[in-house]
């Protein structure tokens, strides 16, 4: 058995790892509230661009547009949203899990990071990072977010990359989150149609619709706003899904530093029952031989 | 009364705008300006930068909305902006600045082809809504 002096550093080491991980997971509480609220205001601009374009793929079919053009050339752009730091349990890891399951051929794949922590990752796994934006998790502004859409659109135009897709975390709830690949360029016009006649959306595939100045037009101006409002739809749903996770991780932690800490204080009061009773004993031994 | 009414939301990436039932709305589209009543055909049309006038029952609203695209049902319009203030939100000497450095830019520029060209002239354009909106509040409440 262990000495008292040792157990007793041990325990004051992880009384003060479980003091951190307590304050971690007060804050996370805290930073949730404010990021779950912000996740659900932008749900109606995400899901009605969604349905407006649903809709008009429905409604006029065989639509050219270079935006809904496919190729398969294996260039890939993934959008990766992560976070910053770490101690978030496997929110990182997941995510980065899903990308490298999709790419075959992580060399031709480009990556465009969002929090630092993915960035690491599949850096190391061999991808290009073709861009880094990791300022913007601090403050999840709409701007910065169409400057990316914008130059996503541009690289996809240019057929510098074939498909685009953003890996980022959905928020179901405080305590679940699930990691997702979504792909938004090309525009998956099958996916999209599907929805819609099987009354995912709310609306009526078959009301008329009329297009001012013409339904391509329309488009042409509605699928980079979808676009843009999927990538930051999903960096505000991974936000609070980092929060979430990290509440989580933070509080099992702080369990399980509470279960070591009770191990150790029965370890150490047995520790100290055992070093009395020694000296006890020695004593007796002592006054006996002295007889 | 209740009955000429329809729904108007207004939505921007961040939150929804304004949502409440009106009797009437004007805002600019790419083909001009157009005022909407209840039982309207249906129509998705793209906006331009400029002010929205939202009429319900008695005192009027003017906002200023930035981009985007409305669509138009009979008992509904939902209009999607990329940004949308209220008068009051906006600071008039920073879009009067903005515009100048805007056109200096598109000055300096001269006329080649380019993506400062356009992220000035977006500008531009905002900070043009914005002044006029202003204006135009001021003028109607004196």
């Amino acid at each position: 058995m262990a000495s008292m002096r040792e157990i007793k550093r041990r325990k004051i080491s992880i009384q003060s790892t479980q003091q951190i991980t307590k304050a971690m997971k007060l804050v996370a509480t805290a930073k949730l509230q404010k990021a779950k609220q912000e996740a659900d205001s932008a749900r109606p601009y995400f899901k009605v661009t969604k349905e407006t374009v649903a809709s008009i793929l429905a409604q006029s079919s065989g639509l050219h547009h270079p935006l809904l053009e496919e190729r398969n050339d294996g260039k890939t752009l993934y959008v990766v949203i992560t976070s910053n730091r770490g101690l978030a349990g496997g929110y990182n890891g997941n995510v980065v899990k899903l990308v490298l399951q999709q790419e075959e051929n992580p060399s031709q794949a480009k990556v465009a990071a969002i929090g630092k922590k993915g960035r690491d990752l599949l850096n190391r796994s061999g991808f290009s990072i073709y861009k880094e934006l990791h300022g913007i998790m601090e403050a999840p502004e709409y701007g910065p977010i169409s400057e990316l859409g914008d130059e996503i659109l541009e690289l996809f135009l240019q057929q510098e990359v074939d498909q685009v897709h953003v890996a980022y975390t959905a928020f179901n709830s405080s305590i679940s989150q699930e990691p997702k690949l979504l792909q938004i360029l090309p525009l998956g016009v099958e996916g999209l149609r599907t929805d819609l006649l099987e009354g995912k959306t709310k609306q009526d595939p078959t009301e008329p619709m009329n297009y001012d100045p013409s339904p391509e037009a329309v488009l042409e101006m509605v699928i980079p706003k979808y676009v843009k409002s999927v990538l930051y739809g999903a960096l505000k749903e991974s936000i609070a899904s980092e929060h979430g996770a990290r509440m989580t991780a933070m509080d099992s932690a702080t369990n399980n530093a509470s279960d070591m800490i009770d191990d150790l204080t029965l370890d150490y009061n047995r520790a100290r029952q055992a070093t009395i009773t020694q000296e006890l004993s020695e004593i007796v031994g002592g006054a006996e031989a002295l007889k | 009364m209740a009955e000429n009414k329809f729904q108007l939301q207004v939505i921007t990436p961040e939150e929804i705008f304004y949502d409440e039932s009106v009797e009437r709305v004007i805002f600019r589209t790419s083909t001009g300006d157009v005022a909407v009543l209840k039982d309207h055909i249906p129509l998705t049309t793209s906006l331009r930068s400029g002010i929205i006038t939202i009429f319900s029952g008695r005192n009027n609203q003017y906002g200023v909305i930035h981009q985007g695209f409305a669509e138009i049902r009979p008992d509904k319009v939902t209009i999607l902006t990329d940004a949308a203030e209220w008068p009051e939100e906006i600071d008039l000497e920073r879009a009067k600045k903005a515009k100048e450095i805007a056109e200096e830019a598109l000055k300096k520029q001269g006329e080649k082809p380019g993506a400062n060209i356009t992220v000035a002239k977006m500008s531009l354009t905002r900070a043009l809504a914005r002044i006029e909106m202003v204006e135009y509040h001021n003028k109607m409440v004196k």
